[in-house]
């Protein structure tokens, strides 16, 4: 499998402070690899890093195999899809017309048709000519995940995308980026919900203090060891019908 | 025939009528005789009335007020702010402290001076929001810079009107900065149609970026756009269509901020498509707001600047409460 994504010991500092103190992980097609990790692990800061959005000190990002400094806005653009963990939309424009940003050099019906197919893929196709100002957080995270859609870009990375949204909608948006992987492209996806990043990854990335201290097959990422010493967490995995279940407590 | 193509369409139509009756109606009653004088021969008296006179303020006020109805709308799709104007960044500020410096050092004797150093000042705002935006991202950080410009020129302009030695000088300034396409000529409109165009140009090449800003700064960058040169161009065609409607009118508030408002729910808050109709808005606002500032019998001829204050500032807080909603996103 060729690496959609790669950070190569990537440092990144935020003022005094660093952020991503040598990160290395990638991204292959048809895999959907979760990055977890408590707040200010720097889970979006790899994220960004890896769009060329946040400049490295050391290391390097590459998108499909190029090293993402070099190549121009519209080639990043092309490689790879975004979806920010911000859902503020400026102005009450239709969700058609929100989703149809997704393709800024497609122009008339194509870029309209591929909107609407993205609508209807995250069950938001009735909501395309509501204002994006009419909608609940739920619906206009999914506006804002059939955007991404419409990039079709071989790489999605989408930052804490059900953060905030019902148990519903959060299955919905982690189907739409499985489906995504299943049909061959590479999906980096922050989250902080342990339990669903267990049944829906088929990698889990474990970052803590700007460092990886994990990269394995979901449950072995999230062993008791590193549910301790990143999370704080007590914990283990059971083996539930629909897949693995956390039950975790915090140490005291 | 799609809905903004309809509201342009709409729009320019009535800026035609407009125009019409600014051409038609005016403080000199004229008689059906008159009129057909003047149609048959513009160089009669009252051929000169209606085409000397009153088409180039017309057509001045049009132009003045589509400069500030397109900046308007730049800026407020750049900083994604329903409260972002020309005045906010300072250019307005930078503009008029330019042109109160060429009249009180004697320049408004030779034509072009006052105009000139007005787009000088304008420029100059330009450039130093092009420096500080090419650095810092954050929109916020951006209509903070342009507020403490514009206190500083304001400062500037009122430090001028303090230390000026002649009273002539500083009533010509202030007369100046209320506003006004009183007296202004083909000449006039000579200066103005083409910086109008230059920022039209500009405007509508930023307008992919302008519209992709709506999703907020991170996912802009992202999205294979040119965002820096979007905001580049964008910048420059504000400066220019602000700059421009400065120097040839002096200082008009309210209109770069109400015609976005005025417009954006026909073209479904869309800010690329909303360049055009905010311009002709603003055109149309500013023919409307002149012919009533002619037609109002009083001894001092309104100022420009005065009556859209007047009467924009109530119409703008009614339609900031009304749009509230939509801004809480």
């Amino acid at each position: 499998m060729s690496a959609l994504l790669e950070l190569d010991g990537a440092v990144a500092r935020l003022g005094a402070a660093t952020v991503l103190d040598g990160v290395s992980l990638s991204v292959a097609a048809g895999e959907l690899v979760a990055l977890c990790g408590p707040n200010g692990a720097g889970k979006s800061s790899a994220i960004r890093a890896a769009l060329g959005l946040t400049s490295l000190q050391a290391g390097m990002a590459k998108l499909a195999g190029e090293d993402v400094r070099r190549l121009s806005e519209r080639e990043r653009g092309a490689r790879a899809a975004y979806l920010p963990q911000e859902r503020h939309i400026a102005w009450n424009l239709p969700a058609i017309e929100v989703a149809a940003l997704g393709a800024p050099f497609l122009a008339g019906d194509a870029v309209l048709q591929r909107a609407r197919a993205a609508l209807d893929e995250v069950g938001a196709g009735h909501l395309a000519q509501r204002g994006v100002a009419e909608m609940s957080g739920g619906e206009r995270a999914r506006v804002l995940l059939a955007r991404a859609l419409v990039v079709q870009a071989p790489l999605l990375l989408a930052d804490e995308p059900i953060a905030g949204l019902d148990p519903d909608a959060q299955l919905l948006v982690l189907e739409c980026l499985r489906a995504r992987a299943d049909a061959g492209g590479g999906v980096l996806v922050s989250l902080h919900d342990l339990t669903l990043a267990a049944r829906i990854a088929d990698r889990v990335v474990v970052l803590d203090a700007g460092r990886v201290v994990a990269d394995a097959a979901p449950v072995e990422a999230l062993s008791p060891g590193v549910l301790r010493s990143a999370f704080h967490l007590d914990g283990v995995w059971i083996e539930a019908p629909d897949g693995p279940l956390l039950a975790a407590r915090r140490l005291t | 025939m799609k809905r903004h193509l309809s509201l342009s369409l709409g729009l320019a139509a009535a800026i035609l009528l407009a125009l019409v009756g600014a051409v038609l109606f005016g403080e000199t009653v004229l008689s059906a005789a008159q009129y057909g004088q003047a149609l048959a021969d513009p160089a009669s008296g009252p051929g000169e009335v209606l085409w000397q006179v009153r088409a180039p303020r017309a057509v001045c006020a049009l132009m003045v007020g589509a400069a500030l109805g397109l900046a308007g709308a730049v800026l407020q799709g750049l900083l994604r702010n329903p409260l972002a104007d020309p005045g906010v960044l300072g250019v307005s500020a930078t503009a008029a402290l330019g042109a109160a410096g060429a009249i009180v050092l004697g320049a408004a004797a030779i034509p072009g001076l006052v105009e000139g150093a007005a787009l000088i000042g304008a420029a100059l705002a330009g450039l130093l929001l092009v420096a500080i935006a090419a650095r810092v991202r954050a929109p916020e950080a951006l209509i903070l810079f342009g507020v403490a410009l514009s206190s500083f020129a304001g400062a500037l302009t009122a430090l001028i009107f303090n230390l000026s030695p002649s009273p002539i000088a500083s009533a010509e300034v202030m007369n100046w900065l209320l506003g006004s396409v009183q007296n202004r000529s083909w000449i006039d409109v000579a200066w103005v149609a083409p910086a109008l165009v230059v920022a039209a140009v500009f405007a509508a090449r930023s307008s992919p970026g302008l519209r992709m800003l709506t999703l907020g700064e991170e996912a802009a960058r992202a999205s294979g756009l040119s965002m820096g040169r979007m905001r580049v161009l964008a910048l420059i065609a504000s400066a220019v269509a602000a700059g421009a409607a400065v120097a040839v009118a002096g200082v008009i508030g309210f209109v770069g901020l109400a015609a976005p408002h005025l417009v954006r729910a026909a073209v479904r808050g869309d800010p690329g498509r909303l360049l055009l109709p905010s311009a002709l808005t603003g055109g149309l606002m500013l023919v409307l707001a002149d012919l009533a500032a002619r037609l109002t019998p009083t001894d001092q001829e309104l100022k420009l600047g005065v009556l859209t204050a007047l009467v924009g500032a109530p119409l703008f807080a009614l339609i900031a409460w009304r749009a509230a909603r939509e801004w809480r996103l």
